[in-house]
């Protein structure tokens, strides 16, 4: 099964979240990752939804998804032409005889340390999917105790606006 | 006999005040989507359970079904001032439910049904699942408790708006007075456009008792809903090319094609193109039974000569209609040789279960007479189809296996003889309702239907139950037509109890109760697939078991006159009995034989190939010329 990015422009109200990924649920898709946010216009938000589903089955529910009365706009964003980031907050064990490696480890993958205590650190990174598995993987050995990842954000490569089109009208 | 008007009761969908485009914009003339004459109603103070019956008024409702209790009780209070909406109290809210169906299919305009919060919402979610798998415009209005108390299991609360989510087109939940108006309004627009369906609008008691200022058209702000109503161009040309080319088409035509009201439009592209036309059980009378053109319903319970024309044909004319798994069989080996032209205002319905050649998305009221166009221009050009080998073989099918049934081996009458005699006495200006099994097959087979909203019944869901409710509706909103309940004896121990709102309200629908004294259908499969054991489907109500209920005691501790008929002899004068009477509801207890199946059948699970005309039998194939 492959993986898509999802990006979908809904009306800010009310249980529009829950109609959107029941939808998925009904069709048995594992929601990957999810993320919800406000737009530059008022009143709309933006989901990013990360899927594993087959081509044919995702177009189905990219069809139901747009019957949605509060869905206003659905994109598919490919890899190769859009942006696309993982953000991550990791608490790392990290004592004075091994606090120098880990920092270093950091810094080798441009990831911040945002908390310091005398037997840990939290470090937080953001990029794509491949260099915060690759993070983890170097952080794993330290011991690592949490980890809180937010849902993948994606935006087109390019000037195009998703919304540019789709909500003139509303915002007219 | 009929006492019906031959006029078609079918309003016309209101008009689309839209662009022709096929892309259509979301910003609107505020006034141009609400429903209804669109009188200018200055701002006036007033509550908001007002508004909601005021906004109904101005809407154009002019009947609602609805039971009160707690938590609409102010919009019930509102509603007693009302001159212009009549309130028809039923006895269990799914039957306001299903009699809005009822009255919305027949009627073209939107039904209503109203109900109060907790169970009386949930009481709502048979008949709102129910009009949302057959596409029937429906807004359904239940109170809910007072916003503060939301979430707290407050008496009465129910998640409704959560409940419905996947069974209805939209819900509202409104906690505000000042939002009635417009989202009412907003509920109408959706319901009624595009691919019809229920909204459900669910309205907290503080909602209702606030004040509000009222005017009147409020704005319809909906960016994410777009209808297409026009097809593509190109896809109509490209699907002419496909006609022109075609010996072996057949029309399948689907319920979209009555909610379109496109059946003239259909008429004329079926005789321009001289193809077989297949109307499934949602479109029975979308095309006349009559008609030479006519080849029958196809599907598990189809005629050999409907199931056989799609499986050989070489394309598919689809028009609104959805290759649900009742007419397709087992999916990959139906019509395996047809290209698809497929037609429907729904864009996830193409492709969804076949891979359409030609999609058109767009209203079949539009594409028809479109597609109509651009065949006369190709076959002017390049000369119509020869159809003759094509309907050498459907024609031979036609005749060598009409839909018959073999009489009974134990003295009792035969359903199917019934239900024909019905469709005979009373004929075609009648409307004929059905709850579902057996009865409901038989129903859409033996009857003649010849125009459309003529014949109702629970396709998609198959809620046993629908009739005898849905059938009131119909009567309610054709008060001249003669309106036939054809119900099984289980389907009608589920919602007789609307027979007291039918006698109070003087609402004289017809009850054909065909007693067979079990769950017939599930009997029919446990004869068939489970070695004859009859688990838990024998009702007791029929020919030597205790009767209980007594239908005709039943019938006439209602106050409706109750009728027994148990003999072939007395079929007809007992017909022509309850025809005659109009003052009040008549029940008929048919008496018929249990033993009696559905045929054809296509046993699930295998191709619509091996369709049976009798158990074990199946229809001798003429080698192709």
């Amino acid at each position: 099964m492959a993986r898509h990015t999802l990006s979908v422009l809904v009306e800010d109200v009310p249980g529009v979240l829950t109609r959107v990924a029941s939808l998925f649920a009904r069709r048995a898709f594992n929601i990957h990752s999810l993320a919800v946010g406000p737009t530059e216009i008022n009143g709309i938000s933006r989901i990013t939804v990360v899927v594993d589903a087959e081509g044919d089955l995702l177009e189905q529910v990219t069809k139901q998804l747009n019957k949605l009365i509060n869905v206003i706009k659905i994109v598919e964003l490919m890899p190769e032409a859009s942006v696309q980031r993982d953000h991550i907050l990791v608490k790392v064990r990290a004592d004075a005889a091994t606090r120098l490696q880990v920092t270093q480890a950091a810094d080798l993958f441009r990831a911040s340390v945002v908390d310091v205590s005398t037997d840990s650190l939290i470090i937080e990174a953001t990029g794509n999917a491949e260099k915060i598995h690759a993070l983890l993987a170097v952080l794993e050995p330290f011991g690592i105790r949490e980890i809180v990842q937010a849902g993948t954000l994606a935006v087109g490569r390019g000037s195009k606006s998703m919304s540019d089109r789709a909500l003139r009208s509303v915002s007219a | 006999m009929s006492n019906g008007t031959t006029a078609s009761p079918s309003l016309p969908a209101k008009p689309a005040n839209r662009s022709k485009d096929a892309a259509v914009s979301s910003v609107v003339e505020a006034s141009s989507l609400v429903q209804g004459p669109n009188n200018i109603i200055a701002p006036t103070e007033m509550l908001g359970s007002q508004a909601i019956v005021r906004s109904l008024e101005e809407l154009g409702v002019k009947d609602v079904f609805g039971l009160p209790g707690g938590a609409i009780m102010p919009t019930y209070d509102s509603l007693m001032d009302s001159t212009k909406i009549n309130h028809i109290l039923v006895r269990h809210e799914q039957g306001s439910g299903h009699a809005a169906q009822g009255y919305a299919m027949v009627t073209g305009e939107v039904g209503v049904c109203i109900a109060t919060s907790g169970p009386g919402a949930t009481n709502l979610v048979t008949s709102i699942a129910d009009a949302h798998m057959d596409s029937v415009p429906m807004v359904a209005i239940t109170g809910q408790v007072h916003s503060a108390f939301i979430g707290s299991d407050a008496f009465q609360e129910a998640d409704i708006v959560g409940i419905t989510m996947p069974i209805t087109k939209h819900s509202f939940l409104v906690t505000k007075a000042e939002d009635i108006p417009r989202t009412l309004a907003s509920a109408f627009h959706i319901a009624s456009t595009g691919r019809p369906g229920p909204v459900l609008v669910d309205i907290t008691k503080d909602a209702q008792q606030s004040k509000m200022t009222f005017s009147w058209p409020p704005k319809i702000d909906l960016p994410g809903y777009k209808t297409v109503v026009r097809g593509h161009n190109k896809q109509v040309r490209e699907a002419a090319k496909l006609i022109a080319a075609s010996s072996r088409p057949v029309f399948y035509v689907g319920g979209g094609v009555i909610k379109a009201h496109a059946a003239a439009e259909l008429k004329e592209f079926a005789e321009l193109v001289g193809a077989p036309v297949v109307t499934t059980l949602q479109a029975r009378g979308a095309f006349p039974d009559s008609h030479e053109l006519h080849v029958g319903m196809p599907g598990m319970h189809g005629s050999v000569s409907a199931v056989t024309a799609l499986q050989q044909s070489d394309l598919l004319i689809t028009l609104g209609a959805r290759f649900d798994d009742r007419v397709t069989g087992v999916l990959h080996t139906f019509a395996p040789n047809a290209k698809v032209i497929h037609a429907d205002i729904d864009p996830a319905e193409i492709s969804k279960n076949r891979t359409a050649d030609i999609p058109i998305v767009g209203s079949v009221k539009e594409i028809i007479p479109e597609l109509t166009e651009a065949c006369r221009t190709r076959f002017t050009e390049g000369g119509a189809p020869d159809l003759s080998a094509w309907w050498n073989t459907i024609g031979r099918l036609r005749e060598t296996y009409p839909i018959g049934f073999t009489p009974t081996q134990d003295g009792l009458s035969a359903p199917q003889h019934v239900i024909q005699r019905i469709g005979e006495l009373t004929g075609p200006d009648a409307v004929y309702v059905a709850g579902v099994g057996q009865h409901q097959m038989w129903a859409a087979q033996f009857i003649k239907y010849e125009r459309p909203a003529s014949w109702l019944n629970s396709g998609g869901l198959g809620t046993m139950g629908y009739s005898v409710p849905a059938a009131m509706g119909a009567k309610v909103g054709n008060p001249d037509r003669v309106v036939w309940a054809i119900d099984g004896d289980g389907c009608f121990q589920m919602t007789n109890q609307e027979l007291a709102t039918c006698v109070i309200n003087n609402i004289p629908i017809k009850v054909a109760i065909i007693n067979n004294s079990s769950l017939g259908m599930v009997r029919q499969w446990q004869t068939l697939f489970y070695d004859s054991r009859y688990s838990n489907t024998d009702l007791n109500t029929g020919a030597g078991t205790a009767r209980v209920p007594d239908f005709v005691k039943l019938a006439d501790a209602y106050g409706c006159v109750g009728l027994r008929c148990e003999r072939d002899e007395d079929i007809d004068a007992t017909i022509q009995q309850a025809l005659a009477i109009n003052d009040r509801p008549v029940v008929i207890d048919f008496v018929v034989s249990r033993d009696s199946m559905v045929w054809p059948m296509v046993p699930t699970g295998v191709s619509n190939d091996l369709i049976q005309i009798a158990r074990g039998m199946t229809p001798e194939w003429e080698e192709e010329d």
